[in-house]
């Protein structure tokens, strides 16, 4: 058990600086980093606090404190997929109603020229 | 510059790598309706579409990427509503649908009082000639919108479809991107709004093939499927508030 949660603690600093990395070189924008800095910050607490971890494997009778770690870690995960399939839907219908006003755009941009001709 | 005069008609044609039969159709829809504008929707064919269309004398509204057969047919139906047409009949590129039957889809929007009317292939107990999962899935959504359009529809999938000023102007605003036929018929319904089919002969597309192939055909079901209960499900506060006005048609 103990080294699953440093396999988590490391893997949860990796995360961290891997994160903060990508915002500095500006692959990702600091308000989507966010759930990411926070899903690892979380993993990282998770990691250190093993009463915490104990304390929720025997309240929600889960058979196991590694499963507890699991099934935290993976409905932290789901909900930022979640969060993204909500901003990326949102950007695509953005993306649709743009393209098609820069193409009305552009179609009465033709006959006010094919008029002046 | 297009100016559109009262009952005026535009139709609307969307295409995506059409150059094989993109003019064709121009010349049937000209043939038929010399007076009558035509917009070909080009969806960023990566072939000459565009020219081929402009050469044959079309408007064209060229769209800067892909969408898709429900964003480039939505880009017609926000350039019809912002130009001022009061119906739009919309005519597949592939030269699936015959010009000749235009006149009769027109004069049935004018005179029917219905929201939309479809060019449908199987009015009247004509047998479903789509073979396959294709056949299969028509059949399924037939029997899947009954109860909820209140009424049969012979061709759910049918593209050969015009619509009036007040579906134009829903359209405008909300639309299905992918697969949008079927979902259309509940957006219409949900305001209440009718729909005629008339008979139709489709021929077979003159070039290319369908970008609808046997698996996505299997995708098509599920996606159609899914769409038809979220827009069945679907709150519309500002539908809510007109409909308590009493300003919207009966179903038919």
């Amino acid at each position: 058990m103990q080294s699953l949660l440093n396999i988590t603690t490391v893997l949860s600093v990796f995360l961290l600086l891997f994160v903060l990395f990508s915002v500095r070189r500006a692959h990702i924008r600091v308000e989507y980093s966010m759930s990411w800095l926070l899903a690892a910050g979380g993993m990282l607490l998770l990691s250190r606090a093993r009463p915490v971890l104990d304390y929720a494997t025997r309240h929600f009778g889960i058979p196991d404190t590694p499963l507890t770690l699991f099934l935290a870690a993976g409905s932290v995960f789901l909900l930022m997929f979640f969060r993204f399939s909500m901003i990326i839907s949102a950007l695509r219908d953005d993306n649709i109603a743009l393209a098609q006003r820069v193409a009305i755009l552009e179609f009465h941009i033709r006959s006010l020229q094919q008029t002046h001709e | 510059m297009i100016r559109p005069g009262p009952e005026s008609l535009l139709i609307i044609v969307p295409a995506w790598n059409e150059e094989g039969c993109i003019a064709d159709v121009i010349q049937d829809i000209r043939s038929q309706l010399p007076e009558i504008p035509v917009i070909v929707l080009d969806d960023a064919s990566s072939d000459s579409t565009l020219q081929r269309a402009r050469q044959a004398g079309a408007g064209v509204l060229p769209l800067p990427h892909h969408l898709g057969l429900g964003g480039c047919v939505q880009a017609g139906y926000k350039l019809a509503a912002e130009l001022g047409f009061h119906y739009v009949i919309r005519v597949d590129g592939d030269g699936q649908h015959d010009a000749r039957d235009i006149p009769r889809i027109f004069e049935a929007l004018r005179t029917s009082g219905c929201e939309m009317v479809i060019g449908s292939r199987y009015c009247a107990g004509a047998p479903i000639q789509e073979r396959g999962l294709r056949g299969i899935g028509i059949r399924f959504f037939r029997l899947v919108l009954r109860p909820i359009l209140g009424r049969r529809v012979f061709d759910p999938t049918s593209g050969f479809v015009g619509v009036n000023r007040h579906a134009l102007d829903v359209f405008s605003r909300s639309f299905p991107l992918d697969y949008p036929e079927i979902e259309a018929l509940v957006v219409l319904q949900r305001r209440r709004f009718r729909f005629l089919e008339i008979p139709c002969k489709f021929r077979p597309r003159r070039t290319g093939r369908s970008s609808i192939t046997a698996l996505k055909s299997i995708y098509y079901i599920f996606h159609v499927l899914m769409g038809v209960f979220v827009n069945v499900l679907r709150y519309d506060r500002r539908f809510h508030r007109r409909s308590a006005g009493a300003e919207i048609h009966s179903e038919k």
